[in-house]
């Protein structure tokens, strides 16, 4: 295995994001913190409280996972589709690195940023809500777990997209308005029956209630299909990566 | 060139890039290459001249693992491309046509990221000492898109050489620069083979590889038209042709001189007769006697030799 060249890979996605350190990690926290201030304290005072959770508190991990999902897909995408765009793809392609290498350099780059952003932003969410998270391992493991399956996805579009309108046009009609209809804001419970029969195809309603229920636990469904849920996302997209390095799909002809 | 033929392969040489009867055709049904095969020399410049879509960087995009060829095998070095990729793109270097760099990124961490992706630990000290063969070391903090053209280009020569590659692939490296930078960048590839690297560059400016190159391959179409030494080509595709000024116009040749397929200027004021110079019996003494025995005045004798341009010209021609 070529270690030093994934630790290039790696090191190069990680300073790129902290020279543009206010868009890579400021950005995220400033937008999510205006949520806390909508959310949390404008409209959160007027609603009861869910499931036994202050309003302010329980939309902490529906928060999180909102800019850790659009993150971890923005990072990734944009760190294969830049050389990609630019033409340097050449050096990565005439290198002497599997793309398995490839992959572990820039996912885990991509990753890493988001699990940071994640982490960054439950420290902002403290100075705004009480938190306690009754059973942080977990949390961490939903963390980790979500960082690395949504930069897989990120990895994908990245490699699909051939213009800067594909890169984008996934992140924004697809998984944002997922993450907003995945139980962000409100529990699933809340829902007519019929909606939450509809929202359950969702697969970001899965997540939220996995990671909400690590801080609460309280949970929209149980904790062992939440999990298996995000095994069974991440192994798609594993599956995905797979066909496409095999293929050369948009990589080598 | 015939298909089962190894170019390039002779006795007491050495091989570093064997190519066997590689062939490419892209899904869009275009066939770049057609079983083209070809030996290159450990420690040589070889350039690759051909026309625009020749095929010639498709076929160096297949040495580097940038394109699969569709048949064939490459070894570089005695190691398969594709069974043993690490090595052999380990032992090469790649500048591309195009500038193809990061605008904001600084040149010491663009040869940084090359070296590691290359597998090599770290060397700032063999990375001055190459930023400084190429003059560029007191520019090593500027970000990559405050350089001028020349500079960008040998930003990638140097990332290209950052992991101290064997084996270096020139694509169009003066392509689009002035004149006194060919000169710099010609020097620089000369240094480069002195160092022991065996260069490749393709080209469609003949003066290039006429310039710097100890052989030349001619592709055309995706086939190997020709590949010999430079001087060898010169020897053996060179025609001389012996221009004969007459101190008065005709309006005809004569009939005694009509054996001698002699070309008349449209102003009745030239004979041009071509030979080839290494031919013993090529009858210039016969031929100035005639033209005299006619009764024809000469003015002036002078000869002129073919250039590569005009022997790559008609190759390219004849295959058309």
């Amino acid at each position: 295995m070529n270690i030093h060249a994934i630790k290039t890979i790696y090191k190069y996605e990680m300073l790129r994001a902290w020279e543009t350190l206010l868009q890579s990690f400021a950005s995220p926290v400033i937008t999510t913190s205006l949520y806390f201030v909508v959310f949390g304290s404008a409209i959160g005072t007027r609603i009861q409280q869910i499931e036994g959770v202050p309003y302010g508190s329980f939309i902490v991990p529906g928060l999180i996972m909102l800019a850790l999902l659009t993150q971890s897909t923005a990072n990734a995408s944009f760190g294969i589709f830049l050389p990609k765009f630019t033409g340097a793809i050449y050096e990565i392609m005439s290198a002497p690195i599997s793309f398995i290498e490839i992959l572990i350099g820039y996912v885990g780059a991509a990753a890493t940023k988001s699990f940071i952003i994640g982490l960054i932003i439950l420290l902002t969410a403290g100075f705004f809500v009480p938190l306690k998270i009754a059973h942080p391992f977990w949390m961490l493991g939903f963390l980790i777990l979500t960082c690395i399956t949504f930069s897989l996805l990120g990895f994908i579009i990245g490699l699909w997209a051939n213009n800067f309108e594909k890169l984008q046009l996934i992140p924004l009609l697809i998984i944002t308005p997922l993450v907003f209809l995945g139980g962000s804001f409100y529990s699933v419970d809340m829902l007519p029956p019929a909606w939450q029969t509809i929202t359950l195809f969702n697969p970001v309603v899965y997540l939220i209630s996995g990671f909400r229920w690590s801080f609460f636990e309280v949970a929209d469904v149980s904790v062992g299909l939440s999990l298996s849920m995000i095994v069974l996302f991440m192994l798609t997209c594993l599956a995905i990566v797979w066909w496409m390095f095999k293929t050369g799909y948009r990589l080598r002809q | 060139m015939g298909k089962s033929a190894r170019p390039g392969n002779s006795l007491g040489v050495q091989t570093i890039i064997s190519i066997s009867n590689v062939s490419k055709t892209y899904a869009s049904g275009h066939q770049a290459l057609k079983d083209l095969s070809l030996d290159i020399r450990r420690g040589e410049i070889l350039a690759l001249l051909g026309p625009n879509g020749a095929g010639k960087t498709t076929l160096i995009s297949i040495i580097c693992g940038i394109v699969n060829a569709t048949t064939g095998t490459v070894t570089v070095d005695g190691h398969d491309i594709v069974a043993d990729f690490r090595t052999t793109r380990s032992m090469i270097g790649l500048v591309p046509q195009e500038l193809t760099l990061g605008a904001f990124e600084k040149v010491i961490n663009t040869l940084r990221f090359s070296r590691g992706l290359f597998g090599k630990k770290q060397d700032d000290v063999y990375l001055e000492q190459l930023l400084k063969n190429l003059s560029l070391w007191d520019k090593r903090n500027n970000p990559i898109m405050s350089l001028s053209g020349g500079m960008k280009r040998r930003v990638l020569i140097g990332k290209a050489l950052a992991h101290e590659p064997t084996v270096l692939f020139l694509d169009e490296p003066t392509a689009g620069v002035d004149v006194e930078l060919r000169k710099d960048m010609w020097a620089l590839i000369r240094r480069l083979r002195e160092s022991g690297v065996t260069i490749i560059l393709t080209t469609h400016y003949i003066e290039e590889a006429e310039g710097i190159a100890d052989r030349v391959g001619v592709i055309n179409r995706g086939e190997l038209l020709l590949l010999d030494a430079k001087h060898s080509i010169m020897h053996t595709l060179g025609k001389k042709q012996l221009h004969i000024e007459l101190e008065q116009a005709i309006a005809s040749l004569p009939s005694t001189l009509s054996d001698w397929g002699l070309e008349l200027s449209s102003d009745g004021s030239q004979l041009t007769f071509t030979y080839d110079p290494h031919n013993a019996g090529s009858g210039i003494a016969g031929l100035l006697e005639a033209v005299s025995d006619a009764g024809l005045v000469l003015k002036d004798v002078n000869t002129s030799q073919s250039t590569l341009e005009e022997i790559f010209v008609n190759l390219v021609k004849e295959t058309l």
